[in-house]
């Protein structure tokens, strides 16, 4: 043919298109809210040495049951006398509530976030390769079908009584039951875009099948993803106070918010700031992250608030 | 419930009158107003043609006749007269009324158009609640009586039929009768034939044109398809970006257009006989790519045995030579894209040899073919899927090059080449496809192709989701490529005109089989299979000569 081209099409200038997703979740107020009260309860947790200067675990015989607002003077290391304001009361063992709250929202952060990387991490794998790998997909769908089935209370409970009460006893339990969930959601989005022309073309050009989950469909599932793992990570968190409230979670002496809580139960109708406080807290936190998540999902993929 | 009047329009004035008619864009758009100033009429009895580009904005204006606009395309001025009756500022009270009864309205997608879970009879019911107040019997026999006269079979089963029991050219017959059940004098079909094949498009446009001689009907059609027009309207009007540019008689219009824009479209279109070309590929030449009774067989097997086997494809053996085009021409379900995904090996076919350059790659393993994955190359028909949107032009035309070893600037340098190759500005390279039209993203799919030096390329559909004038922009691209690097194509299309233009051999699909096999000048002389004669005397505006060739 004549090589020289007659006449180049030009490509249009680059146009003020769809506004840039950071602005379009600057705009939606439940991303706004819920990332705010997200921020400070992450920056309470990150700051409580300076929030309070009382050691969570330290117990007050003398200060049992106080209620908020109570004071008491101590002295300091050099003998002078201070006085000191339990602005959430004591517990019965005499330990500062306000600290061990502030001292909780790290646990709680921490396991809700663990989880959520973990089982989206893990699931995202699997989800993968069972969406793509057509053989493969029967086999693992089936075992995430029987994982689904294992309630996370029966398996903490399992958990804790081969291997002891600890953080990541907790972690381990209420993340395995939430890979399935993600390894659906992968399976699916993987599904279509699978068929699309562009993964065809890719395929028809000789990459190779892991570059193809690479380039052309893991793109495709992060959006849906970071949506799946905040709500992942809000009822983490609901399910480590859950667990450490019945007794099988974290051990007793860590400041948790769940702990707390089931300190404070025999004398709830005594002294209900026991629960009050921490409970307050915790709703809080899992409500921000939920209204995160349905901001991010209205925001970053709309179709998906059909498919949960 | 009011029963609205539906005394046939006696008055001597046009049934849909717009004047001056101007709906703004939102902010942000490609032009300040999607309609801007059009006026026509379409009188009782008449077919008129809205006929335009995509984005020329006739849809846009079918559905301000309906009051059905969205909030954000607001009318800025203007007047729709519905007999008279000024429509722009009516209440949705008296839109909802006037609806069904005095215009009806058909559209493209009769899958999507009918409620799936509704019987057909309920929802041509509905109306009938909504608009009259006829028993329950009554309203059956007038249902069972529309049915009838669309011409669907059995009026009494279809009743209680569900839409997915239906095939799509019945949907779009239910839809017909649901239009024209209270007898309206407008009907509006926007693109009501464009999702059908081209044999139930020729019986659907037939049943419009006669239920609307018939009932004295104003019909407003919207099409982009030229053959269409030549098929069924009385008058034409064309629009270019929201401006209507020419207005006249169908044989005006076709034959002798004035204005330069639609000389332009009509000499797009290409010509249903095949022009005089030169044997492309000479006894000498090698056979590039050979099937021997391939054959794709798709198997259900239901939980409790009730095992369903559907052959997609039986017996192909097809046969290309270098720098030729063979077309596979077929409706859809015919096969023809099974054919060429089973040859690249998208799907895996179920009988027969594929022989490319002699070694058969039927059976062959995943490891061994993604060697000679590079020889076959396919163009697939939806520009706006085929391109990953995440990733820039440039770096999707060099991903094959480089899965092949070549070095990244190597392929940068040959992606350069390819992109002036295919008329496009090399320096586009590192932007993303949304930044691309339509046309540019089936251009830019035809430089990854070439980029891997293929021997057989497959256009599957590659120009139909595209406008007219820019398929034969597209068209002749792949002609010159063909051409200067005497490649092998096959070229999949179901349209018959397109097929025409490119083709040295054709082979006609249907259900599954090849049903005729020949050099395209032949066959489009003298079909001999009955399905070929059926097919060609199906397409629209047959009589109508298009383009210079």
């Amino acid at each position: 043919m004549s090589a020289v081209p007659s006449m180049i099409v030009e490509a249009p200038a680059v146009t003020a298109g769809k506004p840039g997703v950071w602005l379009r979740l600057a705009h939606n107020p439940s991303v706004l809210i819920g990332a705010l009260l997200v921020t400070l309860i992450a920056l309470t947790g990150i700051a409580a040495p300076l929030l309070s200067s009382i050691d969570p675990g330290a117990i007050n015989p003398s200060n049992r049951n106080k209620t908020s607002g109570y004071e008491t003077s101590v002295r300091d290391d050099e003998g002078r006398k201070i006085t000191r304001k339990a602005l959430m009361g004591t517990d019965s063992l005499g330990r500062d509530i306000y600290t061990r709250v502030v001292y909780g929202a790290r646990v709680s952060l921490i396991v809700g976030i663990t989880v959520a990387v973990f089982s989206v991490v893990i699931g995202l794998v699997i989800g993968l390769f069972a969406g793509y790998l057509r053989w493969l997909d029967g086999i693992v769908m089936r075992i995430m079908d029987g994982l689904m089935a294992i309630p996370a209370i029966l398996l903490a409970i399992a958990l804790v009584s081969l291997s002891g009460a600890s953080m990541m006893t907790v972690i381990v339990a209420v993340a395995i039951p939430e890979i399935p969930r993600v390894v659906r959601l992968v399976r699916a989005i993987v599904l279509s875009i699978r068929e699309e022309p562009y993964v065809e073309a890719a395929i028809s050009v000789g990459t190779p099948t892991i570059k193809v989950l690479w380039r052309h469909v893991l793109p495709n599932t992060i959006a849906p993803l970071i949506v799946q793992a905040t709500f992942i990570c809000g009822s983490a968190i609901l399910l480590e106070a859950i667990l450490s409230f019945l007794g099988v979670g974290i051990p007793p002496e860590t400041p948790t918010w769940g702990n707390i809580m089931a300190e404070g139960r025999s004398l709830f109708q005594v002294y209900p700031h026991n629960i009050l406080y921490p409970g307050t807290f915790l709703t809080l936190t899992v409500l921000a992250i939920n209204m995160l998540g349905d901001g991010l999902r209205d925001t970053l993929d709309p179709r998906m608030s059909k498919r949960l | 419930m009011s029963e609205a009047p539906r005394e046939p329009f006696s008055g001597a004035g046009p049934v849909l009158d717009i004047r001056g008619l101007r709906i703004a864009l939102p902010k942000g758009g490609d032009r300040p107003e999607a309609v801007s100033d059009v006026s026509f009429s379409v009188a009782a009895g008449e077919i008129v043609c809205l006929v335009g580009e995509s984005g020329s904005g006739k849809s846009v204006i079918a559905f301000s006749a309906m009051g059905l606009l969205p909030k954000n395309l607001p009318i800025v001025s203007g007047t729709i007269g519905l007999q008279g009756e000024n429509l722009v500022g009516a209440t949705e009270f008296r839109l909802r009324e006037l609806r069904c009864t005095r215009m009806g309205m058909i559209f493209q997608e009769p899958m999507t158009a009918l409620n799936p879970v509704m019987r057909c009879g309920e929802q041509i019911d509905e109306v009938l609640r909504e608009h009259t107040r006829l028993s329950a019997d009554e309203r059956r026999a007038k249902i069972v009586a529309m049915i009838a006269q669309v011409h669907l079979p059995d009026p009494a089963r279809m009743v209680d039929s569900f839409p997915h029991q239906l095939s799509g050219g019945q949907r779009q017959r239910i839809m017909i009768a649901m239009a024209l059940i209270l007898g309206p004098s407008l009907l509006i079909a926007d693109e009501p034939t464009t999702a059908l094949d081209v044999t139930t498009q020729a019986q659907i446009l037939k049943l419009i044109r006669e239920l609307q001689r018939d009932r004295g009907t104003g019909v407003l059609f919207i099409t982009h398809d030229f053959g269409v027009v030549a098929e069924i309207a009385d008058r034409v009007a064309v629009l270019q970006n929201g401006e209507l540019v020419e207005m006249g008689p169908t044989a005006q219009i076709l034959r002798a257009p004035k204005h330069p824009y639609t000389r332009m479209l009509i000499a797009s279109v290409p010509s249903h006989t095949p022009p005089a070309r030169p044997p492309a590929a000479g006894a000498g030449d090698a056979i590039v790519l050979r099937t021997e009774a391939l054959a794709k067989t798709y198997s259900t097997s239901g939980m409790f045995g009730g095992a369903r086997k559907i052959d997609a494809a039986r017996d192909i053996s097809i046969e290309i030579r270098k720098g030729e085009t063979l077309g596979i021409v077929g409706e859809s379900g015919s096969g023809k894209s099974t054919v060429a995904r089973c040859i690249a090996r998208l799907i895996d076919p179920s009988g027969g040899r594929i022989l490319l350059s002699g070694t058969d790659i039927a059976r062959m393993s995943a490891g061994r073919l993604r060697e000679l994955r590079h020889k076959v190359q396919i163009v697939f028909q939806d520009p706006y899927r085929s391109l990953n949107p995440r990733r820039t032009v440039g770096d999707s035309i060099i991903e094959g090059p480089m899965n092949y070893g070549l070095a990244r600037h190597d392929a940068l340098e040959r992606s350069r080449k390819l992109m002036e190759l295919v008329r496009l500005d090399p320096a586009a390279l590192d932007r993303y496809p949304h930044q691309f039209s339509g046309g540019q993203r089936q251009r830019i799919c035809i430089a990854r192709a070439l980029a891997m030096e293929p021997e057989l390329l497959i256009a599957d559909e590659a120009v139909s989701a595209l406008d007219v004038s820019v398929q034969a922009q597209v068209l002749n691209l792949l002609e010159e490529i063909r051409h200067s690097l005497h490649l092998a194509v096959l070229f999949i299309t179901h349209d018959l005109r397109v097929a025409a233009q490119v083709c040295d051999q054709v082979a006609v699909m249907s259900k599954g089989r090849v049903v005729e096999y020949g050099p395209a000048e032949r066959i489009f002389r003298s079909p001999q299979h009955e399905y070929t004669r059926a097919l060609f005397d199906a397409a629209p505006g047959r009589g109508f000569e298009f383009g210079a060739g």
